[in-house]
């Protein structure tokens, strides 16, 4: 039972992380249609750069808000350099320009700062929270707290804000949008910059518990995906349920099977999912015009 | 009364005539050759170039993407690895298997991945891929793990394969095998099949093709194909590491067939021999191979889509009008 | 004879009935054509016959065989072709090209010949050609042969896309709208076509909104609307038919307006 407990915990970790990297892609995918790779760098950067702007000699707390920031322009710049000059590209070509561009910032992150793992301190402590036998670390609950908090301000600006309205008109018809006077380009981009954002929020959060370096923004990404399959592409619950679902899947995976096979859950959930279930838990299906 | 021009017209439209150039190159080369470092960029250029071509016929013909390309060059490199070293079987033989393996393989998991469609098979692709390299990695018994195992020269009865100059030779002649295979896959009923279902899939199967059929067929074959590249960079490197079928490497291998020209048997070799030679070329800036790899891509994508060849030939073309 | 037949076809997506209920029988030789209002369910039953979509309730019956379940690509071999109302051309292809594959079901080299180019793929190649040369000629598209099909004018392309299913030697063949987006010149040239396609024994079955041209060369019309069946019968009666009438055109001064569209 104690086991049972610990793996759910460290599962809905890792599953808090995924599922903010999966809203992150929803955002986007929604506004856009593009399927963003470099969102795991963008959860990277805000881990790195506090850590290194912090061996700069800057507080912790500053340097976090500095590197949200800072990963916050970096979206904005790849949408305006990346995605906004490739007009009317395919799918294939966009999800290979958004890879170019992670592989991009994975080497000059390589080069900035270095190749090894770094850890940030955490919020309150390090000393675990002991229920049921199992433990839990104060900055797992700060995690799932603010996936949590993240989420429901997300819901709350698309749904109740004229901007959020706008970004969800984009998102259903953007020539229509454009033609009832919505600054399409502007939208966007403040989508790829909110993702960043939620990314960068992200990679603070997670670093004390899961360290971080140059590269883990790939695995990240690739997870991210697998959860927005699960939980259906295009539906901002189905981002959360999916990134907690595998953080779960992954756990209770490398608890009770294999531990060195965790990074295939989520391959074979995505395989899984796109041969049994395409549309996932809560997609919506697409009816084509022939 | 055949003129002269019109000999060389007929000539020129025959299939394997962009080989001729290619021939002429290829004999030449060796002779501006300084030293044996050259050989051996060469010879990575035919292997890479020979991958990158399987992968052309999938992509730039078929119209398909795979993200995880590199994981049918794994298969290829560990099976000549493990061949002789721990079943005991001859290197040659190896080589054939592992290309077996790979069609089998490429068999099995294409039926249902080529169901998918843009986004989709992409990132399933690029999924498998990367399961391929887990396992590789995990299974360290049989691969050597994440610090991967030594491959044991290519021999055939009594001669070992050794020399750079030979491998140059031998990678050259497979590439020119290879680019005749693909040309005439081109040119063939199957071929304008492949080259249909890129524009219209509902087009090609009313008009009597079995879509499905085809896209696996030119699947299993640009797997075949990445796995004998495999195969011999792990026998040309006497190493290998799980990395030769990792994400990195498979996005290298589309970076190469974009950037030469989806679509255009020399393009493969044009792709190849950039993203081979520039990080040899500029030693000094090795720091920055991934973000210069990257932003090649991204800059390939965004503004030079159809690639160097068929952007180079549409440019002349349209010079001489 | 009869060589195509719709039996009861109904079909429904999510929750509107796009067809219900719609029989029809083609003859060989003749010209059957389908019309009605937009959202008749007029492309929706074409996607029936030509198997790309499977009906809820219904069959379809080709030279008397149950052929209900069949994919696009097995209904080809059995000599059904259709053409596409949104052009479904190969861009990449030469119009000679895309022609070609239109040959495609009566190609024989196998994957394997293909690959080392056997003899027979030459010879092939060499018949497969010249059957797609005389395709286009009988669309008039042959000096186009060589051309990229993505550069070609819009009426051309509705051509090609006949000459393509004609490579076929196709015993039915659907015309989806093929004058939609035409000039008046362009689309006598196809009213011309399709009576000699008809004359050369093919049953042509025909979507299409130009009235003249629908009037001027069917031998029989079936009328759809909200997906049933209003009306079925030649030019004359559906002409004069006034449930077809109030379909298109409603009732103020229906008679009026009858004469003035159908001439």
């Amino acid at each position: 039972m104690a086991a049972f407990l610990q793996f759910t915990f460290s599962g809905l970790t890792v599953g808090a992380v995924y599922a903010l990297v999966a809203v992150g892609f929803t955002l986007i995918y929604n506004a856009s249609d593009v399927v963003n790779f470099a969102q795991g760098e963008f959860v990277m950067l805000g881990g790195m750069v506090t850590i290194f702007l912090g061996y700069a000699g800057i507080p912790v707390p500053l340097a976090a808000v500095f590197a949200v920031f800072i990963t916050t322009m970096v979206g904005l710049a790849l949408y305006r350099f990346g995605i906004a000059p490739a007009r009317d590209a395919s799918a294939v070509t966009l999800i290979i320009i958004t890879i170019g561009a992670s592989i991009f910032l994975r080497g000059i992150a390589e080069i900035i700062f270095d190749k090894r793992f770094h850890s940030l301190p955490a919020l309150f402590g390090s000393d675990p929270i002991r229920i049921g036998g199992a433990s839990i670390l104060p900055q797992t609950v700060i995690v799932l707290a603010s996936a949590l908090l993240i989420v429901c301000l997300l819901w709350a600006f698309i749904g109740r804000t004229l901007y959020g309205k706008a970004v969800v008109a984009t998102s259903s018809n953007r020539m229509a949008a454009t033609l009832v006077g919505i600054n399409t380009r502007t939208i966007v981009g403040a989508c790829f910059a909110i993702s960043a954002a939620i990314g960068a929020i992200a990679g603070v959060l997670v670093t004390p518990i899961t360290l971080t370096s140059y590269n883990v923004g790939t695995l990240l990404a690739l997870k991210g995906f697998a959860a927005i399959m699960l939980g259906g592409i295009g539906s901002a619950m189905g981002a959360v349920v999916g990134g907690v679902l595998l953080g779960l899947f992954e756990a209770f995976a490398a608890g009770y099977l294999s531990a060195s096979y965790k990074d295939a859950v989520a391959f074979v959930v995505i395989l899984a999912v796109l041969f049994a279930m395409p549309q996932g838990l809560f997609g919506k299906r697409m009816v084509e015009r022939v | 009364m055949l003129t002269r021009t019109d000999r060389f017209r007929r000539l020129q439209r025959h299939r394997l005539f962009p080989l001729i150039p290619l021939v002429a190159v290829i004999v030449v080369l060796p002779l501006l050759f300084p030293s044996a470092y050259y050989f051996r960029v060469a010879a990575l250029v035919f292997i890479f170039a020979i991958a990158a071509l399987g992968l052309n016929l999938l992509m730039g013909f078929a119209g398909q993407v795979s993200l995880g390309h590199a994981g049918f060059m794994g298969v290829g490199a560990y099976a000549v690895a493990i061949g002789p070293s721990q079943l005991n079987i001859a290197p040659l033989f190896s080589f054939v298997l592992g290309a077996a393996f790979s069609a089998l393989l490429a068999f099995a998991v294409g039926r249902p991945i080529l169901r998918l469609r843009g986004h989709y098979l992409a990132v399933a692709t690029l999924g498998f891929g990367v399961l391929l390299t887990i396992v590789f990695t995990n299974e360290a018994k049989w691969t050597g793990g994440p610090d991967g195992m030594a491959v044991q020269q290519l021999a055939v009865v009594n001669w070992t394969l050794r020399r750079v100059s030979t491998w140059y030779w031998v990678l050259a002649a497979s590439f020119l095998v290879s680019a005749v295979i693909a040309l005439n896959l081109i040119d063939s009923p199957t071929g304008r099949a492949l080259r249909a279902i890129h524009d219209s899939e509902r087009a090609a199967r009313v008009l009597g093709v079995d879509v499905a059929q085809k896209k696996l067929a030119v699947f299993v074959i640009s797997a075949v194909y990445a796995s004998v590249a495999g195969s011999f960079f792990a026998l040309i490197n006497g190493y290998i590491t799980p990395d030769v079928s990792g994400f990195l490497r498979s996005i290298e291998l589309v970076a190469m067939v974009v950037l030469g020209g989806m679509g255009s048997v020399v393009g493969s070799l044009i792709g190849s021999a950039v993203l081979v030679i520039l990080p040899q070329a500029l030693t000094i800036f090795h720091d920055y191979e991934h973000a210069i790899l990257g932003l090649t891509l991204m800059a390939v994508m965004i503004f030079l889509r159809r690639g160097i060849v068929p952007s180079l030939s549409a440019a002349l073309s349209g010079s001489h009008k | 004879m009869t060589t195509l037949a719709a039996e009861n076809i109904s079909i429904a997506f999510g929750g509107v009935r796009a067809l219900d209920g719609v029989s029809f029988e083609a003859a060989r030789g003749k010209v059957f054509s389908i019309i009605g209002p937009n959202g008749a369910g007029k492309t929706t039953l074409f996607n029936v016959i030509s198997g790309l979509s499977m009906p809820d309730d219904g069959r379809v019956w080709l030279g008397g065989e149950d052929v209900t379940v069949f994919a696009p690509e097995r209904l080809a071999r059995r000599g059904l072709s259709r053409t596409f109302q949104n052009l479904q051309i190969f861009s990449h292809l030469t119009a000679l090209e895309n022609a070609m594959v239109g040959r495609h079901r009566h190609e024989s080299t196998g994957l394997a010949a293909d690959l080392l180019h056997l003899p027979k793929v030459s010879r092939q190649n060499r018949m497969t050609r010249e059957a797609a040369l005389n395709a286009l000629g009988r669309v008039g598209l042959g000096a186009m042969a060589p051309q990229p099909a993505g550069s070609l004018a819009y009426g051309d392309l509705k051509r090609l896309e006949i000459a393509r299913a004609l490579a076929t030697e196709p015993t039915v063949l659907l015309l989806d709208e093929p004058a939609a987006g035409c000039n008046p010149t362009e689309t006598k040239n196809i009213e011309a076509m399709i009576r000699e396609i008809a004359r050369d024994g093919i049953t042509v079955v025909l979507v299409e909104h130009d009235m003249r041209l629908v009037m001027n060369v069917s031998d029989r019309i079936h009328v759809l609307a909200n997906g049933h069946t209003l009306a079925e019968g030649n030019a004359a009666e559906i002409r004069t038919n006034p449930a077809v009438i109030e379909a298109y055109l409603g009732t103020r001064n229906a008679a009026a307006e009858a004469a003035r569209a159908f001439g």
